[in-house]
């Protein structure tokens, strides 16, 4: 029978994010990893700037907090003079798709033998709701506040689709945190780029795509129902990239 | 074990921080300072290193930064507008308590400026690397060998401190091929690793962790601490040569290139018989105040302060210690005009002579 | 069976909703941070599937196997 414990990655305290945050379900999720690979004391988290950086006020295992977008920058320090850790970035969307770019792509590229966890919820959420890179054509926000016109602003930015496009990167793929299936997807891609990290595979990139009841303005459960009918048809969660899978054909 | 060499003021630095323990680069090229990263990325992978040619200066400062966080000795190296680029970085590494050894090589400014070497840049590196408001240790050298033991002893501050430091030289001290004595490879363990390095290969078994934010009560507590640490590098660190001082009417301040320009004038200017000293700033922060403060003004009528850079930069630092008890006057060239002998020589034989300068 | 941790609970109600047994209700109770957390109200319908677990962002929810205590 299907059973759960809480990891001891988590301190016994509930986290800082904001009721039903699916960042708290991605910091969770990547907890039960670590914890089920037995790498508690291996990991290290690189965190950025933004509301994904909040997870080192429950964060009980080894952690950098670096700079905004910076955090694959830091990730190749750490990786290439200490190669046996389980390093994992976790970015969120301003942080990955606009001020990072060049860093995780230029990362992604080189191969570095790291994993980039992306949680992706179209909005800045901690400097108050502006708009993101990922934020939805028509998405309201603080600074789109008639909505998100692609004649001034572009489109959202697809970045399984781009990073998947280079030729370093081994795993790439999206999963949505909006429903069961989605979360348990979610948990054995991040076990799968851990355990491709861990034998020296290379760059892995997990795209999660999350909520933010605050600032979207919605109660938790609406934001799930927003997810299925705005995010996800724009956000295709799949596998982009599984070099593993077309060595096993 | 010591041994000479003829390098290149760019190559002595590389080689006397892979000597001095340094295991880690990561750079973005910019002319000039091309040959540390060129000459890192073959030597550091023959002793174990890394060498990571970053996407810009920012990812590669950010790069020095994770592997700094390990315990890694870690650089890098840029000229001005990279230098600007990495501002960020170098304030994060501040804020974290991270080590590191940051290199410029100098050129004209500001912008894009020239490639040609200038002093251009001695506000930015003494006055305020990056935001925020703290200071690193600067050094100044003035010769390939002053250099090379600067740095192979660069990291003995920095993890001292927990600070980054700043070695600052300019394109043509970087650029002119000087004999050298390098020290020997510094054997570094893991059981030298510090004990707040986030490897585990210091035995470590607490959770740790490195961080540039924090509560505004603890924040204070560390702006406070920087403070109480800039006075003890005042007392304890600052290198300064003085060369001719003690019965000199009129005295040089000059750093780094100038220094050795400015040292010609005075060798000249004492054979035709015009008492001339020099004051040569090595740490140009902690800035040798007390060389300058201390002077007896009763006997020092000018001070003049030559500067690859105009207008120069140095001039408040100087007036702060002189206290208008003497004229302080400037010379410099600037945009990547190298000083030159004779025009250093004229503008203090002007001043020594009661010119019209 | 379910142990809810109602201190971690912050009231998003995934749990609830999500129960293939329906069997989670939100209670009238605060916890000490304020949000009204879920009760069991059929233990003996729960078929230990850990949905609710899965769903639950803060941790909060741990589920064991049969009705073993936690």
């Amino acid at each position: 029978m299907p059973e759960y414990k809480r990891s001891n990655m988590l301190a016994d305290k509930p986290s800082g994010y904001c009721p039903g945050c699916l960042h708290s379900l991605a910091t969770r999720l990547i907890s039960d990893v670590i914890t089920e690979l037995g790498q508690e004391d291996n990991s290290l988290n690189v965190i950025s700037v933004g509301c994904s950086a909040l997870n080192i006020l429950y964060w009980s295992g080894d952690f950098l907090s670096v700079a905004h977008g910076r955090a694959p920058a830091a990730a190749t320090g750490i990786k290439r003079t200490n190669p046996e850790r389980l390093v994992f970035a976790y970015q969120g969307d301003g942080d990955c798709a606009a001020i990072g770019l060049a860093e995780i792509m230029s990362a992604a590229n080189r191969g570095e033998n790291f994993t980039v966890i992306f949680a992706n919820n179209q909005t800045y959420g901690m400097t108050g709701g502006q708009m993101a890179p990922t934020t939805l054509i028509g998405q309201k926000t603080t600074t789109t506040v008639y909505g998100r016109d692609p004649a001034t602003t572009g489109y959202p930015m697809k970045m399984c689709e781009l990073i998947s496009q280079l030729e370093a990167p081994r795993f790439v793929a999206r999963y949505a945190l909006n429903s069961p299936k989605g979360v348990r997807e979610a948990r054995a891609g991040i076990k799968k780029a851990f355990e491709m990290q861990l034998a020296g595979e290379g760059f892995t990139f997990i795209e999660l795509l999350t909520n933010c009841p605050t600032n979207w303005k919605m109660s938790p459960l609406d934001t799930l129902e927003y997810m299925n009918t705005n995010t996800i048809p724009y956000f295709k969660p799949g596998v982009y990239k599984d070099v593993t899978a077309k060595e096993a054909e | 074990m010591s041994e000479k060499r003829f390098m290149k003021g760019n190559e002595a630095i590389a080689e006397a921080a892979v000597r001095g323990g340094c295991r880690f680069f990561a750079g973005y090229p910019i002319t000039p300072q091309n040959e540390i990263p060129e000459y890192l990325s073959w030597r550091l992978p023959e002793v174990g290193g890394s060498y990571v040619q970053g996407e810009s200066e920012i990812a590669s400062v950010n790069m020095v930064y994770g592997a700094a966080a390990m315990g890694t000795r870690a650089m890098t190296s840029s000229s001005g507008p990279g230098i600007s680029l990495k501002a960020e970085g170098i304030s994060y590494l501040a804020a974290a308590g991270l080590p590191a050894l940051i290199v410029n090589i100098s050129r004209g400014g500001p912008g894009l400026g020239s490639i040609q070497p200038a002093q251009s840049d001695y506000l930015q590196a003494t006055k305020a690397l990056g935001h925020g408001g703290f200071h690193a240790m600067v050094f100044a050298p003035n010769s390939a060998q002053e250099a090379v033991d600067i740095v192979y002893d660069a990291w003995e501050y920095a993890e001292r401190d927990r600070n980054p430091v700043l070695v600052l030289m300019d394109g043509c001290l970087g650029n002119i091929m000087e004999e050298v004595e390098l020290p020997p490879m510094k054997e570094l363990s893991d059981a030298d690793l510090p004990d707040w390095s986030l490897t585990r290969r210091n035995g470590r078994d607490w959770q740790g962790n490195i961080t540039p934010i924090y509560t505004e009560a603890i924040l204070e507590g560390l702006n406070a601490m920087a403070g109480e640490m800039y006075k003890v590098w005042e007392e304890d660190d600052v290198k300064v040569e003085e060369f001719m001082v003690d019965d000199a009417e009129y005295v040089i301040v000059a750093y780094g290139i100038a220094s050795r320009v400015s040292k010609e004038a005075v060798l000249t200017l004492r054979a035709e018989g015009y008492k001339v000293g020099l004051i040569r700033p090595i740490t140009v922060f902690p800035f040798p105040k007390k060389s300058i403060r201390n002077l007896d003004y009763d006997r020092v009528k000018a001070i003049i302060d030559v500067e690859m850079t105009i207008p120069a930069q140095m001039r408040e630092d100087i007036e702060l210690q002189v206290l208008d008890r003497c004229p302080v006057y400037e010379y410099g060239r600037s945009g990547g005009v190298l000083l030159d002998d004779e025009g250093v020589l004229e503008a203090v034989r002007d001043i020594v002579t009661g010119g019209t300068f | 069976m379910v142990n809810i941790n109602v201190s971690l609970c912050k009231d998003c109600r995934y749990c609830v909703k999500f129960c293939p047994k329906q069997i989670l209700k939100t209670s009238g109770e605060r916890n000490e941070r304020g949000h009204f957390y879920p009760v069991m109200t059929d233990a003996d319908k729960c078929i230990s599937c850990a949905i609710c677990a899965t769903m639950c962002p803060e941790g909060a929810i741990e589920v064991t196997k049969g009705g073993e205590e936690a």
